[in-house]
């Protein structure tokens, strides 16, 4: 009897340890299963975030309503020009062209919705790369049109650190306060010019003081020589 | 023979149930299936040498995915998750393949 009692009882651990043993091995093959079949469903938006699909819904029906207003306008385009008879519509066309290229290649005046962006330096500390910064800044958010001062701004502008002090921009030496003519969309221009840690606070960490203004008519008179 | 019953019942399930990993699970159930099928083979390996005992091997299935769970939870914490992760995935890869290879020796002596 009391031989027969502890060997019953590690019979009965026995037991329990095997049915312990096939509860662990099931939870292992249903987790198995579960994983693999959670990574055979497409991730790419499943995983996204709400404002990350929402931007990226955004984004699509914004080139989506961009594309369908090119179609639309090569479309007149191709009627003018089969209409077109003294091919009045391919030299307007061409003129047009002509007007768009001269504006971006700075041999034009131009006119434009847009921003004034001041940059007052009483300190004299800005150097030629802030002024750099800030203009990359303004390209980047697709300013069309940039005067500096009475500079035109072109592909080849450069800005330099003048032995005077000041900076120099195409080799004239530029006034403060620095005044930059930009057109383009005002609202982005601004924003572009505003985010934290852009080119607003770096110029005032640099003490200079900058100011935007947002308005319906900038006017680019300066032009370049072609 | 119960925990191959146990595996097949598993998978059975999750085919059956189409179960979907919850969102807060999905970091570490890989690392805990990686973790548990290391304590398999350990398993497998200590039952051909004959020294297999059912408790061993539920408190070191339970210990080995716990502490898997732990580390990269903590990792997580620390914001180096996906390293230790790794590092985890290395090092019970390291732990699956010596004991597949005791087992080989076992089982083939070869």
């Amino acid at each position: 009897m009391t031989a027969r009692e502890p060997r019953s009882r590690s019979e009965r651990k026995q037991a329990w340890g095997r049915v312990l043993i096939g509860v662990l091995c099931a939870v292992l093959g249903f987790a198995v299963t579960a994983e693999v079949r959670s990574n055979d469903r497409s991730t790419k938006f499943a995983t996204a975030r709400q404002d990350e699909l929402v931007g990226i819904l955004g984004d699509l029906s914004q080139r989506s309503e961009r594309l369908r207003g090119d179609i639309r306008d090569l479309e007149n385009t191709k009627a003018g020009l089969e209409r077109d008879t003294q091919g009045e519509t391919a030299v307007e066309d061409a003129r047009r062209r002509a007007a768009t290229y001269g504006m971006l290649a700075g041999t034009l005046p131009a006119a434009g919705p847009g921003i004034r962006f001041t940059v007052d330096d009483p300190r004299g500390r800005l150097r030629a790369e802030d002024l750099l910064d800030a203009l990359e800044e303004l390209r980047d958010a697709g300013a069309e049109v940039i005067q500096v001062d009475d500079v035109r701004v072109g592909v080849s502008t450069y800005f330099a650190d003048a032995a005077s002090g000041g900076v120099v921009a195409d080799g004239r030496l530029l006034t403060r306060p620095y005044l930059f003519l930009v057109i383009g969309d005002p609202h982005t221009l601004a924003t572009a010019l505003g985010i934290p840690g852009g080119v607003l606070q770096t110029l005032r960490n640099d003490g200079a003081q900058a100011s935007v203004a947002q308005e319906q008519r900038i006017i680019v008179r300066a032009i370049r020589s072609p | 023979m119960i925990a191959l019953a146990g595996l097949v019942a598993g998978v059975v399930l999750g085919l059956f149930f189409h179960p979907a990993v919850p969102l807060w699970l999905q970091p570490y159930l890989p690392i805990a299936i990686v973790a548990a099928l290391d304590a398999m083979f350990g398993g497998l390996r200590a039952r051909l040498d004959g020294v297999f005992d059912e408790k061993v091997f539920v408190v070191s299935f339970l210990s080995n995915t716990i502490i898997a769970v732990l580390i990269v939870f903590f990792g997580d914490q620390l914001g180096v998750g996906s390293q230790l992760s790794t590092g985890v995935v290395v090092v019970l890869g390291i732990r699956i393949f010596s004991n597949v290879a005791a087992i080989r020796r076992k089982l083939f002596q070869a």
